[in-house]
């Protein structure tokens, strides 16, 4: 029953626990036996959390033995990213700055796990601070793709996207910045969402790019990860950028499943040149696919999107200059050169090199540069006046269609060590996720099939207006049920990486 | 260098340069809770002890605006005759520094909440209008501790401690425009300018100023020019000015070397200066603080701030009467002069006399106690009139005792040393030191027999018509009874027996 048991959904897991058949503990020990059984070779969590899950499974337990309300999703275990503090786990952030720093209070997405009865198995391995395309620049050492080991599960959130593919949890909570979680979910063959910005909260997040950051589900299912959107957001006072808006109904959306009807808008300028041809195949084929479940296709155009990357870089780095700099040795994390002899400045200084990755201190210059004085026009200024083109080309899109979609990365999962000398090819793996993040609208990764030159899996991203995540819900739904009709089985179990540990 | 020319005598300095300047005044709010989180802002706690994951910028903690300090805000630029923006924002002001929890402080940069606005101020019986650039919000630092040093200053110290209390605690700062035209009197206008402030910042209760515990500091900007040139000098800017005589002792002394450096042909360098209480002078400050690219931009964490009309009219319609207003209001009721009202105002008894007056007591009584017998006393004791410990209530109740001749001056005065030296209230004084006026016929009687038969000569003038000399009498009986005695009655008293 165990070996089932990490096979399951989290939709299933929660109605057999309801249904008596399985306890919260039979759970978490199944899953926490599998992190033993692979996490050597998948490397997708920093700290392992087992006493305290299988504390929290008993309580449980015991809640549902005493006939009290539990919400749809307790006793599931999730994998949580190692971006939200937790009161009783390090939060680290992938950095060495803060290796081993235990904070005091839990993130509000935290929180709202353990109050709907979740089990946070463990923290997950991340580019450090959410900045990379591959968890290669975690100070931890990078987690590996469970299709392929070799291979990058994608980045930021790479350690959730791994721990999700590998069985090792059902869900796993990701941040998307530049497409942290739709990245890494498309290229580890699962689902990934960033829900609209501002439809969960940031508070305990700890940030990268303010006006960017959002925190999302990783999930094998498009069902499971609704059920871990509404899981995760709603309003929050302590985050003043949180929505006062009820969350969309995104998870009686993915039980629907029906696009017929549906404006199904083709974004020219993302796909094409610089995609892999694979990657092309099949997001032709699943453009197709819905054009046959009744959905109408329309191509459109989104000129701007083409400087949406550029500027993004100029963005995120400016914002990540101001949010890192608290990270200075005085209050907590890493301090390096106290010896009596440096002065309080230069033990800033000693601490920041010796404590920050090469990607962070590029970023940290980058955006300290962008907004130095004289310069702020020309580059922080100038990003955000195409920001707003970047929302306009997506309010007109949205006139023409109800949802658009593209290829959720231009290429399958590369190598690890491939791209590490190359952060220009590293940067392109967002190219089709930094417009959304940009706006702040929604998107969805959905896997779409195998790339038939590497037998790696394709992501297929469906893009929503601001507070209609339900609509992509039902897209990536009805994609995800049609091609399961086709193939007779999830994507995911053609996943082989792992078959000589543990499967 | 600059630093060792002989200064200028002040009237020679401004009788040839003309001085133009602005003022950056930092008020501390009274709000109950921080600038962006909730813990108590109240002065006093052990360090360290109002603290949260917020203020002390904690990786993944954020901002929430405080609504109060965005209203005592508003209030201060209504009262200041600001525009109000329909929609501002914060913005991160970056530079590392210890006691700075995020290493960047959030404030306002271009799009300060209030702007464009005026206070009126007198100096020397004219009206100056000291125009203000803008009012906008911010969060305050925590505060350093050298430990180990001689100094106690950063240089020298073994090492030093954080006290994050101070971090969050909401700060406005309000900017003038520059002042030109104001020549020698530009120290006092100044003063009176920060005089005028803190008094309007006490009556729109948003603060509770207290200059020493560093709840108001000032910035003072300061430039010379040749008389009648036209065009303004460079200017610097001193810091650690924080109370009402350091800001006209700061102008006095810049003025000085300022002038000092033109006649000798220099050039006043563009700097931040530093104030020191003791010398009376200014010094340089770090060099490096120039160089510093605060390297603004909108603060992300945080919403626009677009405050909604009617809340603001609504505002605007709470502002209690503003003391300008009030004070030419009382000066009116009160019927006094320019002169006597403003030895009420520089005397800081404002407040104490119309309590005084609305406790029942005349003007003129209210006045005479609190500018004479009781300031005497402050002075004596080194203390300010408001923190003595009588109450206008008692005032009153002393100058009601006096009306009504149960007490005569001499044995008020009496009575409030007991109220002063913590006897109780002025009737219990009267009670338990019997100091009431004595004006029983009978006791009285007796006590004028006594010096009508003492001084024979005396009664004899009396008798003889010149009733002037009874005033000498008078004298002896008061004499007799420590003062007690009802003088009038007294007198009634001689002249029947006499007559």
């Amino acid at each position: 029953m165990d070996g089932e048991l990490t096979r399951q959904t989290a939709a299933d897991l929660a109605a057999a626990m309801a249904a008596g058949e399985v306890s919260a503990v039979e759970v978490t020990q199944a899953h926490l036996d599998r992190i033993t059984a692979v996490d050597g070779s998948v490397k997708a969590f920093l700290h392992v959390a087992a006493e305290r899950a299988l504390a929290a499974a008993r309580a449980v337990d015991e809640q549902r033995a005493a006939g009290a309300p539990l919400g749809p999703l307790a006793g599931v275990p999730v994998a949580h990213k190692d971006v939200f503090t937790t009161a009783d786990m390090p939060t680290t952030c992938g950095s060495r700055i803060l290796a081993g720093w235990q904070p005091p209070y839990d993130a509000t997405v935290t929180r709202r796990l353990r109050e709907a009865g979740m089990i946070i198995l463990g923290k997950t391995n991340m580019d450090e601070f959410a900045m990379g395309s591959s968890t290669e620049n975690s100070a931890f050492g990078p987690s590996h793709n469970p299709w392929d080991l070799d291979r990058v599960p994608g980045g930021s959130s790479g350690g959730s996207s791994a721990a999700v593919a590998a069985f090792e949890a059902p869900l796993g909570t990701g941040t998307d910045t530049g497409g942290s979680i739709r990245q890494p979910g498309a290229v580890c063959g699962i689902v990934g969402v960033k829900p609209t910005y501002g439809g969960s909260s940031r508070y305990g997040l700890v940030a990268f790019a303010s006006s960017l950051d959002t925190p999302g589900p990783l999930a094998r299912t498009v069902l499971d990860a609704a059920l871990l959107h509404e899981a995760m957001s709603g309003h929050d006072p302590c985050d003043s950028t949180s929505l006062d808006a009820a969350v969309p109904p995104v998870v009686a959306a993915a039980r629907q499943a029906d696009v017929s009807g549906l404006r199904v808008g083709v974004v020219t300028e993302l796909g094409g040149e610089g995609y892999q041809p694979g990657v092309m195949q099949r997001f032709t084929e699943t453009v197709e696919l819905l054009e046959s479940l009744g959905a109408k296709i329309v191509e459109l155009s989104c000129p701007h999107f083409a400087y949406a990357l550029p500027a993004y870089y100029l963005i995120a780095p400016s914002e990540a200059s101001s949010n890192l700099a608290r990270f200075d040795a005085m209050r907590y994390g890493l301090r390096a050169g106290d010896d009596g002899v440096h002065s309080a400045e230069e033990v800033m200084s000693v601490t920041r090199a010796a404590g920050f990755g090469a990607e962070v201190k590029r970023r940290i210059m980058l955006g300290t540069y962008a907004l130095s004085s004289g310069y702020y026009d020309a580059y922080y200024g100038k990003a955000q006046q195409v920001r707003t083109l970047v929302i306009r080309d997506f309010e007109a899109a949205f006139e023409q269609a109800d949802v658009l979609v593209s290829p959720s990365t231009p290429t399958t999962a590369f190598r690890i060590g491939e791209r590490v000398d190359d952060p220009m090819a590293m940067y392109l793996a967002d190219l089709a996720t930094i417009p959304s993040d940009l706006a702040g609208n929604a998107a969805l990764s959905v896997p779409c099939g195998l790339a038939p030159e590497d037998g790696l899996p394709v992501g297929f991203q469906i893009m929503a207006p601001v507070l209609a995540d339900d609509r992509m819900y039902r897209v990536g739904a009805a994609v995800e049920a049609a091609l399961q009709r086709r193939w007779g089985h999830a994507l995911i179990d053609e996943a082989r990486g792992l078959d000589g540990a543990g499967r | 260098m600059t630093e060792t020319v002989a200064a200028v005598a002040f009237d020679d300095a401004v009788s040839r340069y003309e001085p133009v300047f602005g003022l950056e005044t930092h008020v501390e709010l009274g709000t109950i809770t921080k600038m962006f989180c909730g813990c108590p802002a109240a002065f006093g706690a052990e360090p360290n002890a109002a603290v949260c994951p917020v203020c002390l910028g904690l990786p993944g903690s954020l901002p929430v605006v405080n609504r109060r300090a965005v209203e005592y805000t508003i209030r201060i630029g209504l009262a200041l005759n600001c525009t109000i923006a329909t929609w501002c924002r914060f913005a991160r002001k970056n530079y590392f520094y210890p006691d700075m929890p995020k290493d960047y402080q959030i404030s306002q940069y271009d799009e300060p909440l209030c702007t464009d606005g005026y206070l009126d101020v007198a100096v020397a019986g004219t009206v100056v209008r000291v125009g203000i650039e803008r009012v906008h919000m911010e969060e305050d630092t925590g505060k350093s501790h050298h430990m180990g040093g001689a100094t106690g200053r950063i240089h020298g110290a073994d090492y030093s401690l954080v006290d994050y209390n101070r971090a969050g605690i909401p700060l406005v700062e309000v900017v003038t425009k520059p002042v030109p035209g104001t020549g020698a009197l530009a120290p006092e206008v100044a003063r009176a300018y920060v005089t005028e402030l803190r008094e309007l910042l006490r009556a729109l209760g948003v603060s509770d100023v207290r200059m020493e515990e560093g709840s108001l500091r000032c910035d003072v900007n300061l430039s010379l020019s040749p008389a009648g040139s036209g065009q303004w000098g460079k200017r610097t800017e001193t810091k650690n000015v924080n109370s009402l005589r350091s800001v006209e002792r700061a102008m006095r002394s810049e003025i000085e070397r300022q002038a000092a450096i033109l006649d000798a042909g220099g050039t006043v360098v563009q700097e931040t200066r530093h104030f020191h209480e003791e010398t009376g002078q200014t010094t340089p400050g770090r060099s490096k603080e120039e160089a510093q690219d605060y390297r603004y931009f909108p603060e992300p964490d945080l919403v626009p701030l677009a405050p909604e009309a009617a809340w603001v009219d609504g505002i605007r319609a709470s502002l209690p009467e503003l003391p300008a207003a009030r004070r030419a209001r009382l000066q009116a009721e009160w019927g006094l002069s320019d002169l006597d009202m403003a030895a009420v105002r520089n005397a800081g008894a404002l407040d104490l006399v119309a309590a005084t007056v609305a406790a029942g007591a005349s003007p003129a009584n209210a006045r005479k106690w609190w500018l004479g017998e009781l300031s005497r006393h402050a002075n004596e004791s080194g203390t300010e009139l408001t923190h003595l410990p009588v109450t206008p209530d008692q005032v009153a109740r002393v100058a009601e005792l006096v009306s009504s001749g149960q007490l005569n001056d001499k044995l008020a005065r009496a009575v409030l040393d007991g109220v002063l030296a913590g006897e109780g209230s002025p009737d219990e004084v009267v009670a338990a030191r019997g100091l009431a006026v004595v004006s029983d016929e009978g006791a009285l009687g007796v006590a004028v027999d006594e010096a009508i038969a003492a001084n024979p000569d005396l009664a004899a003038k009396v008798r003889d018509g010149k009733v002037n000399v009874a005033a000498a009498l008078v004298g002896v009986v008061m004499r007799a009874t420590r003062g007690q005695a009802d003088a009038a009655k007294v007198r009634e008293l001689i002249l029947a027996k006499l007559s």
